[in-house]
């Protein structure tokens, strides 16, 4: 650890070999298999990939709230400063969520309990952390939604959800969660369900909030755009697994798995002629049943025999910057 | 808020003028009180005379219009076999449906709500299951089966339990959970249902971010959206349960309203039928207007307008 780097070389959270898998009468679904990265003090990590690619299992996975019925982890550490939370008991990840790692989810509309005020919700998380009478919380609870620039916090304490807008909910939310001064956040596209005029608001504000507090925040999105504006590092993840990760301009500027590669060539270009959009040929595989290969293998345009024979280890290939493909490793 | 009264109240009005009318109709299709009154071998004078005595000689729309006039002016006459004003003998005997209700509402509520929850915790294990044969079962028993049954193996076989009639609280007992059974099992089911919906929510799922305590988060969280639905279904009951503990009422001999329904109905006694239904139908609207106002108390996002 170099101390130039300061706090941003600390690791926060580590995961190792992280397997979710979900157990259904059908079979067994591998939405996350074999999962591992890292994310340090102060950054914000992307985590990007399509739909079903198991971005959210993943986050899940780090809060342990993954549903009920079926669904479990069954392998891998999550090290939370030290602490391989996954071996924890339930009153002990009790303790950590929301205080060293939470979360703000997709959808504000759902988010937040219809029937308590906007000002119950926050003083439950403010009272957790700090305890204390009812006018401090208050107090505590009226700063931290101007915290979150809503305007005239006092009257919005007392509303409910549907008296406000998503993207004041989304803030409301975001409140809720930082006032219980996570070390870690996981942001599972809070973006997503915003209108495109607010999503940046939203975004400068996290990205404020973060500088303030130096949490380290894990960003899961599709969203390349979003990734490029707020992240330090950057994470691909495909059917499970993560394919690459590195420095958001080191990956922006050599992507190096191909399907990292088809996926900066689908983004539309906003500059230059207008042509066809690109795709990526074919579908992402069953999660059901997933060959020991490379899983890209079947849409990848380099294919080869010994992709379809075992998943390819990580290779370095360049600062900070890995990818999961036979093709980079050295002959 | 004061408007949707309003507005409540004149479709309460209308609703019951339909009641009044449907009921005096229908209650002089079933025949004439005179025949249950007089001896089989009364004279035809007799009964000439006792028909014009009760009003019963007119024209049937004169009849109405007669009863129309004086319902409309809150007199709904005298019943025939009790020789006392209906409103009166509705009246007197609505203490003794109320002394009864309350105890199987709160054992419909204190056992049903729980059992749906803890139900809804367990869902698909043993005791989900277990509950939900207990549900089906006291769904569909009926209660007059029921409450013959409880009075067969308490009052006959064991002697533990009076059969019937009011008086000490030993006489609550079987009647009460006659009552109780049925609303145990709908507010069971109504909460389980309504509960594994909630708690599929997302913003049950931050209420666990927050890393609140689990009994916070079912208790608190779950609960109270859950119970939006159950609320309803508990007017519903509530005003059942005060009108319609009709058979209950009848097989434990319990005088209250219910059994007076019955007793106006096997006597013809019009009157006191017209009376009865009319003032339980008044009772029924007053509670669905207070489940709604009460509605939009749990739930802030209904706002009465």
């Amino acid at each position: 650890m170099s101390a130039a780097g300061g706090v941003k070389d600390e690791t926060i959270l580590e995961v190792r070999d992280l397997r979710t898998h979900f157990f259904l009468r059908r079979g067994v679904v591998k939405a996350v298999d074999g999962v591992s990265f890292t994310l340090r003090r102060g950054e914000v990590l992307g985590l990007v990939g399509e739909s079903g690619c198991g971005k959210s299992v993943t986050a899940l996975s780090l809060m342990r709230l993954l549903p009920k019925g079926g669904a479990r982890a069954i392998g891998g550490e999550v090290l939370l400063d030290g602490t391989d939370i996954l071996t924890l008991g339930d009153s002990q990840m009790r303790e950590i969520r929301g205080r060293k790692i939470s979360m703000i989810l997709q959808d504000p509309q759902t988010s937040l309990n219809p029937v308590f005020t906007v000002g119950d919700q926050l003083r439950e998380s403010i009272f957790r952390r700090a305890g204390g009478r009812t006018a401090q919380i208050m107090r505590e609870a009226v700063a931290a939604l101007r915290r979150v620039d809503i305007a005239a916090p006092e009257q919005r304490i007392g509303q409910y959800p549907h008296q406000m807008s998503g993207g004041m909910k989304q803030r409301v939310v975001g409140a809720i969660v930082m006032s219980g001064e996570p070390e870690v956040l996981i942001a599972d596209e809070p973006t997503t369900a915003l209108d495109v005029t607010i999503q940046l608001q939203y975004l400068k504000l996290l990205q404020r909030l973060q500088r303030e507090t130096g949490m380290a925040i894990l960003f899961i999105t599709h969203d390349f755009g979003v990734v490029a504006r707020l992240c330090d590092r950057v994470a691909v993840m495909y059917a499970g697994r993560i394919v690459e990760c590195g420095p958001v301009q080191e990956v922006f500027e050599h992507p190096s798995h191909p399907y990292t590669q088809a996926l900066i060539a689908s983004v539309p270009a906003m500059t230059g002629p207008i042509g066809r959009l690109t795709t990526i040929e074919g579908q992402p595989p069953s999660l059901m049943d997933l060959s020991a290969g490379c899983r890209f293998e079947p849409r990848c345009r380099h294919a080869e025999a010994r992709c379809r024979e075992a998943y390819p280890p990580p290779v370095g290939v360049g600062p900070d910057h890995t990818a999961d493909c036979w093709r980079l490793q050295p002959a | 808020m004061k408007r949707y009264i309003l507005r409540r109240l004149l479709h309460g009005i209308v609703l019951l003028s339909m009641v009044a009318t449907i009921v005096f109709f229908l209650g002089r299709l079933t025949g004439n009180p005179v025949d249950l009154m007089l001896p089989e071998d009364a004279a035809p004078e007799d009964r000439v005379a006792l028909i014009k005595a009760l009003g019963l000689d007119g024209p049937l729309h004169e009849q109405f219009f007669i009863f129309a006039t004086n319902a409309f002016k809150g007199d709904l006459g005298m019943s025939i076999r009790m020789r006392q004003p209906a409103v009166e003998a509705f009246f007197s005997r609505l203490p003794n449906t109320l002394a009864i209700i309350p105890w199987a509402i709160l054992l419909g509520t204190c056992i049903g709500i729980p059992l749906g929850v803890v139900s809804a915790l367990n869902r698909g294990n043993i005791l989900d299951r277990a509950a939900g044969t207990v549900g089906v079962l006291g769904i569909a028993t009926p209660s007059f089966w029921l409450g013959i049954l409880l009075i067969f193996v308490f009052s006959v076989e064991l002697g533990w339990l009076p059969s019937g009639r009011m008086g000490g609280p030993e006489h609550y007992v079987l009647p009460v959970i006659t009552l109780g059974t049925f609303l145990v099992a709908g507010f069971m089911r109504l909460t389980r249902s309504s509960m594994l919906e909630v708690m599929d929510s997302e913003f049950v799922k931050l209420a666990r971010i927050k890393g609140l305590h689990e009994g916070v988060v079912i208790w608190k969280h779950c609960l109270r959206n859950a119970l939006i639905p159950v609320l309803t279904l508990w007017g519903v009951f509530v005003g059942n349960l005060i009108t319609g503990a009709i058979v209950v009422e009848t097989v434990f001999a319990w005088p209250g309203v219910g059994r007076l329904t019955y007793e106006a109905v096997i006597y013809r006694d019009f009157p006191l039928l017209q009376a009865v239904i009319i003032l339980k139908a008044i009772l029924i609207l007053t509670i669905n207007l207070m489940v709604d106002i009460l509605y939009a108390y749990v739930d802030p996002r209904i706002r009465l307008t």
